[in-house]
This record gives structure tokens, C-alpha cells and sequence, in this order.
């Protein structure tokens, strides 16, 4: 594909953060501070911005399309979405009216990825059985699809009304609100991206994403089975930019620790070590270090799973403001533009060097 | 190959997801003859089967049953009690399941089990010959990190069950697929191979595990 075709966004957690003498900022500053951050993203180039869903107390992102209205307010050019929309809690027909009113507020710039995410919050929370959770976003997929691509909608479910001729507004325009489908290794869930015609994003937030590539080939195979064209594949990585390799760690690495600690006491993950930090950046899914290191392992990755869209979360965790900010500029200004220079030459042998594979497992061997 | 090599050779996987297309990928490249199932109908999984294990063969989960007399189950834990309880008779049962709130949903009597999820497993399908494995390496490190026996810095895997036969059995598996076999003693010490234990998600030698579990079981 062109590389100039290629999207690259920003995907925000609405992550609690510091300031710069380490104390917490409230919510509505945070919230205040990521639409800045969108704005800046904008400025720079970057093509989305896309804000996750979650329920939790270090994380402001609950409500994302009134962050992303807001942001479509101060902004002309770049698009606005989800990352990930957990529709399996939601209601098809609210979503629906949510995103089909930004799309008009932003002039047709708004976008979806739908998904479980990692996090399952949400589930206890309004009142739905995890257990159920195949079922439930099986059915919410069907409906939401079907608001988006042909009103009126005649529909019955389990687990919501039925609907009859059901006409929704605002009306979307064709081919407007693009919905993809997020992923995180399940090989079900990608025959379901690919059985409902709809994009694929693979979220890969540890290890080598070679380990992705037998996905992208099942996902091909599966849209050719249920007779759609060939779909775009993305894909969703942690990150940080700043001027050289050693800052950009030392600058992420506490914050870093501090979520994967918190995941160990609560989650029964691994405790996180430098050593693992190091193996991620050399070898795994950290897309961090200089704005050549980033570039390189970015352009690397497109290569090899063939991807049309890479989104980034720009720093991970409590990362103060004004380096989200710092990092944010260096992505759009000298990453992006550095990843489509990379693409455009032929390919070399280090593109797949860069990925690695028994290195990554060697060296997070302690 | 004589019959009972071939025999020896059978594998069936109950559960098509990450973990059971990996276990399967890795049999197949191992020689074994493997036949996997999700829920339902065989052609559901054909696809998937074809891409990601080449060389397996998408059954049904009866199929699977007939198929071989070492069975891995990696159905999601909140599934396994859906499955009749003599389906498993007399077969060696390999429970690669983890109780994971975030997927499973809250299930009190997982989450509170004093012996571990496996006791409870054991339980349910009592006329099985359980044992504990496959379940304390991320599915990619399980995928990459497969070499062969004697080879330098080889990952191990380890085994826990109370039928030793049964635990013997799943060590030669563990070694044919490219791991070191570590033996983690009875079944109810399998609960260190879980989420919260001393050697989950991390990959470690033979000497690494053994000590780790060794610790463990001490300070138990």
C-alpha cells in the first residue's frame, strides 16, 4: 500500500498524571489536558485520535464522545474515534446516536473500534454477566451494523427490545462512521471482524507481534470464505518518543512499572522488570526511544503484517502532561513522516530484524 | 512405527481459542496426530484449524474423546462444567484452564478454591486422570520458545497431578512439544502453576522451576 495512504493515530486512555513535581492532577484537569493533547495531534499531522473506555479510578475516559465533540470543536481535519468502545455494555442504539452525532459535529469525522477490551469493568458495572460475554457482543455487533448500514432496522435480540422499521437520527451518510473490530489473539474474534465485513484491529500490548501474523493470514482467508474484498488491518501498540533512546526510557519506565505492578497485585500478572521493559522495546510491543528507533520498529511492523493503520498510545501511565505533550509533537512532526520514508524504500533485511523472535524470549529470561 | 507408538502419538485438544490452536500448532510440528474442537459442529473451527494448526484436524469434541487417550482441555475456565462429567473417563485430562476474573466473570467456588481451580476440575470430572499443566506460559512464549531436547537455555513446562502414570505421560508430551518436564508433585501443588503462584508467566529453566516450586512447597 502507499505509504502516504497509511493512517497513524493516537490512542488515549485519559490516563490520571502527574505534574511535574509528582503530585496527581484532578480529573477535570486531565480530561482538559487530553483534549489539548487531541488538539496538538491535529497541529502536528497525526491523522486520529481515538480515546479507550474504562471505569476506574486512574483512568478519565468514560465518556469518550463528549471528550471527542468537544475536541471536534477546536479542530478541522483530524478523525476522531474509539479505542476500544466496549459495545458489549452498551446499548447498539445509543452508540449509534452518540457516534452518528459526532460524525455531524466533526463533518464526518468520526470512527469506531469495538471490542472487549482488557479491562472488564464495565461488566458488573451496568449490570452484564462476563459470562455472557460472547453472546452479548455477537448480538450488539449485529444490531449495531445494521443501524449503520441500512435503516430502517427491523431487529429482536436477548438482550435488548426488539425493534420494528426503526429509523434512527441523525442519518448517516454512506459509508460514514467506519467500525472496526478489535482484536486481542482470539482466533474466534477475528472470524467475526471478518464474517460481519468489518476492519480488524489487533491489539498487541506484549511479545513479539510476529506472533500476530498467523491472525492477519486467518483473517484474510476467512473474508475471502464469507466473500468481502480484502479489509484493512491495523494495529493498536504502546509508546513513547522523546530525542534520544535512553530519555525516552528513563522517562517512561516508573510509570511504566507502576501499571504492570498494580496489574500483578491485582490481575496475578507477571511483576514487571527492567529486564522485560528492555526485551519489550528491543523485541516486543514497546514502539519507544528516538524518533529514528520508533520509526524503524514502526515501519518494521507495517512490513511484515502488512498493515494500512497504526495506532499508538502515547505514553503509558500516570506520564505528565507537558511530556505527553512533548512526545506527541515529535510523532507527528518527525516519526510519522520518518515511518512513510522508511516505507517507501525497498524493503531490507533489518525490518524483520528489528521484530526479533527467540532474542525477545532469550532476553527476558533472567 | 508400531500401533502403540502410533497411540502414543494421539493427541485431542478440547478448546480452539489462543491457547488450544498453540497446543495444537506445536503437536502437529511435534509428529503427533491431533484432532481439536470447539463448540459445536467441526466445520466451525475448519478455518481456523487450517490456518493456524496445519496438520490438525477440526472435530467434534466426541471425535476428540475417540481420538486419543491424552486429552488437553483449554476450554475458557468458565465453560469446563458444560461438559459432561464422564466424558473424560479414564483418560489422562491435561487441565490448561486458569480461573481469570476479567474473562471468566466471578465464579466463587474458582475463586475461593483452597487447593486450587484443579481440585475443583478433578471434581467435576471425576473419572478422569487429571493432571495440572500447560497453563503457566503466555500462549507466544509457548509458540517461540520451543527447542529441542538437550538444546542450551530450553524453556521448562511443568506437571502436576496426583495419578503419576497419568503425570509421566504429560512429561513426555511437555518434552516431545520442546520444553523441559518438571514434576510439580500432587495435584493440589499444580496450584502454584496458577496466576497468583511463584512461576506464572515467566519463563524459566528446569533448575529455575524445581527450585521456584520447591520453595514454594516449603514455605506451603
Amino acid at each position: 500500500m502507499n505509504p502516504q495512504d497509511i493512517e497513524f493515530g493516537l490512542d488515549s486512555f485519559v490516563f490520571v498524571s502527574v505534574d511535574e513535581s509528582g503530585q496527581q492532577l484532578s480529573g477535570d484537569v486531565v480530561i482538559r489536558n487530553t483534549v489539548e493533547e487531541a488538539v496538538l495531534a491535529d497541529s502536528v499531522g497525526i491523522d486520529s485520535f481515538n480515546i479507550a473506555e474504562h471505569y476506574r479510578p486512574d483512568m478519565m475516559d468514560s465518556a469518550a464522545h463528549v471528550m471527542l465533540a468537544a475536541i471536534a470543536g477546536r479542530t478541522e481535519r483530524i478523525r476522531l474515534g474509539t479505542a476500544v468502545t466496549v459495545l458489549s455494555t452498551q446499548d447498539p442504539v445509543r452508540v449509534y446516536t452518540n457516534f452518528a452525532t459526532l460524525d455531524a459535529v466533526s463533518n464526518g469525522r468520526a470512527q469506531l473500534i469495538v471490542g472487549r477490551g482488557s479491562l472488564t469493568e464495565s461488566f458488573p458495572l451496568f449490570g452484564f454477566d462476563l459470562a455472557d460475554y460472547e453472546e452479548l457482543f455477537e448480538e450488539k455487533l449485529d444490531l449495531f451494523t445494521r443501524l449503520v448500514r441500512n435503516q430502517p432496522v427491523t431487529w429482536s435480540g436477548s438482550f435488548r427490545s426488539p425493534l420494528t422499521d426503526q429509523y434512527l437520527s441523525p442519518p448517516l451518510p454512506e459509508g460514514h462512521l467506519p467500525t472496526w473490530v478489535g482484536v486481542g489473539g482470539s482466533p474466534q474474534s477475528v472470524i467475526r471482524a471478518a464474517r460481519f465485513g468489518l476492519p480488524l484491529m489487533l491489539a498487541v500490548i506484549g511479545g513479539s507481534p510476529k506472533r500476530f501474523a498467523p491472525l492477519v493470514d486467518l483473517y484474510k482467508r476467512a473474508l475471502d470464505a464469507y466473500g468481502y474484498p480484502l479489509l484493512p488491518i491495523g494495529m493498536h501498540s504502546h509508546g513513547f518518543v522523546a530525542r534520544t533512546d535512553e530519555e525516552a526510557a528513563a522517562i517512561q519506565w516508573p510509570y511504566w512499572a507502576e501499571i504492570f505492578e498494580n496489574a500483578a497485585a491485582e490481575r496475578g500478572w507477571a511483576r514487571p522488570t527492567m529486564e522485560r521493559f528492555r526485551s519489550e522495546i528491543a523485541s516486543g510491543s514497546l514502539y519507544l526511544g528516538s524518533v529514528e528507533t520508533v520509526a524503524t520498529k514502526i515501519a518494521a511492523v507495517i512490513r511484515q503484517l502488512g498493515l494500512s493503520r497504526f495506532d499508538w498510545v502515547y505514553a503509558t501511565g500516570r506520564v505528565p502532561h507537558e511530556q505527553r505533550m512533548a512526545t506527541i509533537e515529535l510523532f507527528g512532526r518527525e516519526v510519522v513522516p520518518r515511518v512513510r520514508e522508511l516505507l517507501a524504500e525497498p524493503a531490507t533485511e533489518p525490518a524483520t530484524v528489528a521484530l526479533g523472535s527467540a532474542t525477545n524470549l532469550e532476553s527476558s529470561r533472567v | 512405527m508400531s500401533s502403540s507408538e502410533a497411540a502414543d502419538r494421539r493427541l485431542g485438544i478440547v478448546g480452539a481459542g489462543k491457547v488450544g490452536t498453540t497446543i495444537a500448532r506445536a503437536a502437529a510440528a511435534a509428529g503427533y496426530d491431533v484432532a481439536i474442537s470447539g463448540s459445536g459442529p467441526a466445520e466451525r473451527i475448519a478455518l481456523i484449524v487450517d490456518v493456524l494448526a496445519p496438520g490438525a484436524r477440526a472435530a467434534t469434541t466426541d471425535e476428540v474423546v475417540g481420538h486419543a487417550d491424552l486429552i488437553v482441555l483449554a476450554v475458557p475456565m468458565h465453560r469446563f462444567r458444560e461438559l459432561p462429567r464422564d466424558l473424560f473417563a479414564g483418560k489422562i485430562l491435561v487441565d490448561a484452564m486458569n480461573y481469570w476474573e476479567d474473562i471468566d466473570g466471578v465464579d466463587e467456588e474458582l475463586a475461593s478454591a483452597p487447593m486450587g481451580t484443579s481440585i475443583v476440575v478433578q471434581h467435576h470430572f471425576a473419572s478422569a486422570r487429571l493432571v495440572k499443566s500447560l497453563n503457566h506460559l503466555g500462549y507466544y512464549e509457548m509458540e517461540e520458545g520451543r527447542h529441542p531436547h538437550g538444546a542450551p537455555g530450553r524453556i521448562a513446562l511443568a506437571a502436576a497431578g496426583d495419578d503419576r502414570a497419568a503425570v509421566a505421560a504429560v512429561m513426555q508430551l511437555i518434552d516431545r512439544l520442546g520444553f523441559d518436564a518438571v514434576d510439580a508433585g500432587p495435584l493440589e501443588a499444580g496450584m502454584a502453576l496458577g496466576p497468583d503462584g511463584p512461576v506464572f508467566g515467566v519463563a524459566h529453566s528446569a533448575a529455575e522451576l524445581s527450585e521456584l516450586l520447591w520453595s514454594e512447597a516449603s514455605s506451603a
